[in-house]
C-alpha cells in the first residue's frame, strides 16, 4: 500500500461525501469545458462556413438575416432580388467572383439551393461519388443530406415547398440525385444543390408558366455571395449596394463577430455558473478535507509516531485532494464532450449548426490546471493543518 | 544500555519547566513508568519518544542518544525503533486490519512487508480477523491489533501507554501476559506507562518501576 493508495481509501471512507464533492466539482468542470469545446467548435464551423465570402446581397431588410440565411442557412431571407443584379455585380471591378444562390424549397428540411458550380469551389468541395448536375433537375446532395435522407445517386424525389420539413410537396417536378459530396464541415454538408434553372423550373410550373420573354425578364435570385478582389472594396462596394433600390449588404464578418458576441453573453452566463459551481466545488472541498483532517487526526498523528516526518502526513491530505482533482477533471470532461455530442445530435436534427463531442481542444488542458489550482486553494489549510499536526495528543489521556 | 537520562528536563512553551530523576534501565529488564494524572507522564513518554527535545540533559533510548538528534533524525529514529500502543488505539477506521499493519511502511515511505503481517497476524490470532474494519472488533481484538501494528517494523523498544485501561481483571491480565510475552520474542524492552494498581501488582518485580511525582511538587516557572 502506498500513500497515493492510502489518499485513496481515506477519500473513499467517507463515500457521500466523496460523491457530492466528486459531483460539484465535476459539474463545475464540465461547465467550463462546454462552454470552451461548444464556443471552439461554433467559431471554427463559422470560419469554415465564410470560406471567402465578403459580402452577401439580397433583398432590403436585416443583414443579420441575410448572413445567416446565405451564409449559414440557418434563417430565412429577407426575399428576392433580380437575377440581373448578379450581372451588375459581377461587372463591378473590385468583385472577384459573385455566386447566386436561389432557396425557396426543401427535401425533409434539407434546403435545396439552386446555384452555379462556382458555390462548390468556395469549399473546395469534393464529390464522394456521381458527378455535377449538368441540367435542371439535377441534384448534388451534400454528406449529411445524403446520409439522413437514404437518398444515393440515381434516387429520384420531389421538394417541399418553403424552407421547413412540412411544406407542400412539388409532385410533379422531380428531382434526380446525379452526386453526393464528400463530407467537408460545412454548411454544404447539409444543402440539395441544383442547377439555378431547377429552382425557376420549379417555381415557374408552381405558380403557372409565363411566356419564355416574360420568365427571362422576372427571374430573380435569393441572395448573392460576393468575393472581393481587393480588401478596398469593404470601403465603397456595400455601401454602393444599400444605395440600389430594394438591395442590401452584409458584411458576414462583421455580423458573424456581432452574433458571436451574442453569443459570447450566453457563453458568460454559462462561464459564470461555472464559477459558482467551481467555488461551491472549492468550498465543499475545503470543508470536507478541514473535516477529514480533524476526525483523523489521531490516525495522522499515529503515522507521525510510527515515525512519518510531517511532509509525508501533510502529503497523505494534499493527496486526497489530488485524487478528488484527477477524477473530478476525466469525469468534468466527459461530461463535456457527452453534452457537446448531445447537443450536436439535437442540432443536427435541426438542421443546424455542425457540433461533435470528439472535437479536442487545447484549452481543454485548463480544466485540470483549474481543478488542481482549486484543489490547491482548497487543501492549503487542512495541508498545513496536518504539517503542524501535535503528535503529543496521542499521549494524552481521553477527557 | 537500553534506556538512560541524566539531569532531564523539558521547558513548556509558556509554562514551567519539569525536571526528571536520572535513569539508567537494567540490562535486559523492560520499564514500568507509574505516574498520576498531572505527573508529566506524557511529557516524558513524548521525550523517549523523540517527540519532544529536551531542553537540558541526556537521554538514550536503545543505545542512541536522542538529544544529539534533529527533528528528522528523530523521526526516522521513532520508525525504525520504537513501537508504539497507545492508550486511544487510533486504528484507522477507513482501513482493513491488514491495512492498518501497513500503515508503519508506508509512514516510512517502504514497501509493505506482507510477509511480517502475515506472521504477526498468525501470532497474534488475528488471521481470520484480517480483512475486518476495526469497528468490526472487540476491544481485546482491537489491543491486539495495536500491539501487532507496534510490532511490525521489529521495534528495539515497545512503548505502550495505559494498556490496561478499560478492562476489566481478566482482560487486563490477559493484555499483560500477551505484552510481555510477545515482546520477549521480538526482543523488544518493553516500556510500560500506567497509573493503574493492578498492572503495579502484577508486573512491578518483573520491570523495573519509576514512580513520577506530581509535577505542581517539582515544577519551577
Amino acid at each position: 500500500m502506498s500513500l497515493a493508495r492510502l489518499a485513496w481509501r481515506y477519500l473513499w471512507a467517507r463515500p457521500l461525501v466523496a460523491v457530492l464533492n466528486l459531483l460539484l466539482l465535476s459539474l463545475g468542470l464540465a461547465a467550463m469545458a462546454f462552454v470552451l469545446l461548444v464556443g471552439e467548435q461554433i467559431e471554427a464551423g463559422v470560419r469554415r462556413d465564410l470560406a471567402g465570402i465578403d459580402l452577401v446581397v439580397g433583398a432590403k431588410g436585416s443583414p443579420m438575416q441575410i448572413m445567416l440565411a446565405g451564409v449559414f442557412h440557418l434563417d430565412v431571407p429577407t426575399g428576392n432580388i433580380p437575377l440581373a443584379t448578379l450581372e451588375t455585380l459581377r461587372r463591378q471591378p473590385l468583385v472577384a467572383r459573385a455566386v447566386p444562390l436561389s432557396l425557396g424549397d426543401s427535401l425533409q428540411g434539407f434546403r435545396i439551393v439552386g446555384t452555379s458550380p462556382e458555390y462548390l469551389d468556395l469549399y473546395r468541395a469534393r464529390l464522394a461519388r456521381g458527378a455535377l448536375w449538368t441540367r435542371p433537375m439535377q441534384a448534388v446532395l451534400g454528406a449529411e443530406a445524403a446520409r439522413r435522407t437514404g437518398l444515393a445517386v440515381g434516387s429520384r424525389f420531389a421538394g417541399s415547398h418553403g424552407l421547413g420539413e412540412t411544406g407542400e410537396a412539388h409532385a410533379a417536378q422531380g428531382y434526380e440525385v446525379v452526386g453526393v459530396l464528400a463530407e467537408s464541415g460545412t454548411v454544404l454538408d447539409r444543402l440539395v444543390l441544383t442547377d439555378l434553372a431547377s429552382v425557376w423550373a420549379v417555381h415557374e410550373e408552381h405558380h403557372g408558366a409565363p411566356d419564355h420573354a416574360e420568365a427571362q425578364a422576372a427571374r430573380e435570385i435569393t441572395l448573392a455571395l460576393v468575393s472581393y478582389r481587393s480588401p478596398l472594396a469593404a470601403i465603397g462596394l456595400p455601401r454602393w449596394v444599400n444605395a440600389q433600390p430594394g438591395l442590401q449588404a452584409a458584411a458576414p464578418a462583421l455580423e458573424t463577430a456581432r452574433l458571436l458576441r451574442m453569443v459570447g453573453a450566453g457563453t458568460e452566463v454559462l462561464q459564470g455558473f461555472a464559477a459558482v459551481l467551481l467555488l461551491a466545488a472549492g468550498l465543499s472541498v475545503f470543508v470536507a478535507l478541514l473535516h477529514a483532517v480533524r476526525e483523523r487526526q489521531g490516525d495522522l498523528a499515529m503515522l507521525r509516531m510510527l515515525g512519518a516526518p510531517p511532509a509525508r502526513v501533510a502529503a497523505l491530505v494534499g493527496l486526497e485532494a489530488l485524487w478528488l482533482v484527477l477524477l473530478a477533471s476525466a469525469l468534468g470532461l466527459a461530461l463535456a464532450h457527452g453534452l457537446a455530442a448531445a447537443l450536436g445530435a439535437l442540432l443536427a436534427a435541426r438542421q443546424s449548426l455542425h457540433l461533435t463531442g470528439l472535437w479536442l481542444s487545447g484549452w481543454e488542458l485548463l480544466v485540470p490546471a483549474a481543478a488542481l489550482l482549486l484543489a490547491l486553494a482548497s487543501a492549503a489549510w487542512p495541508v498545513w493543518r496536518a504539517y503542524r499536526l501535535d503528535v503529543t495528543e496521542l499521549l494524552q489521556a481521553p477527557q | 544500555m537500553t534506556i538512560a537520562w541524566q539531569g532531564l528536563r523539558y521547558r513548556y512553551a509558556q509554562g514551567p519547566e519539569i525536571a526528571f530523576a536520572d535513569l539508567r534501565l537494567a540490562p535486559g529488564r523492560g520499564l514500568l513508568l507509574r505516574g498520576a494524572s498531572g505527573s508529566g507522564k506524557s511529557t516524558l513518554l513524548a521525550l523517549m519518544a523523540g517527540l519532544l527535545a529536551a531542553s537540558q540533559g541526556r537521554i538514550t533510548m536503545a543505545g542512541t542518544a536522542l538529544d544529539a538528534l534533529g527533528p528528522r533524525e528523530r523521526d526516522r529514529w521513532r520508525g525504525t525503533t520504537l513501537g508504539f500502543m497507545p492508550q486511544r488505539l487510533h486504528l484507522s477506521a477507513a482501513l482493513s486490519v491488514r491495512d492498518n499493519l501497513g500503515l508503519p511502511f508506508v509512514g516510512a515511505g517502504l514497501a509493505v512487508d506482507a510477509a511480517r503481517i502475515d506472521a504477526l497476524l498468525q501470532r497474534l490470532e488475528l488471521a481470520a480477523l484480517a480483512e475486518r474494519r476495526p469497528h468490526q472488533l472487540s476491544l481485546g481484538q482491537a489491543q491486539r491489533v495495536a500491539l501487532a501494528r507496534a510490532l511490525v517494523r521489529r521495534p528495539r523498544l515497545l512503548l505502550a501507554d495505559e494498556p490496561s485501561a478499560n478492562l476489566d481483571d481478566e482482560a487486563t491480565a490477559a493484555v499483560l501476559g500477551l505484552l510481555q510475552s510477545v515482546a520477549t520474542e521480538e526482543g523488544a524492552t518493553l516500556v510500560l506507562a500506567t497509573h493503574d494498581g493492578r498492572v503495579v501488582q502484577a508486573l512491578g518485580q518483573e520491570l523495573q518501576t519509576l514512580t513520577l511525582p506530581k509535577l505542581a511538587a517539582q515544577a519551577r516557572p
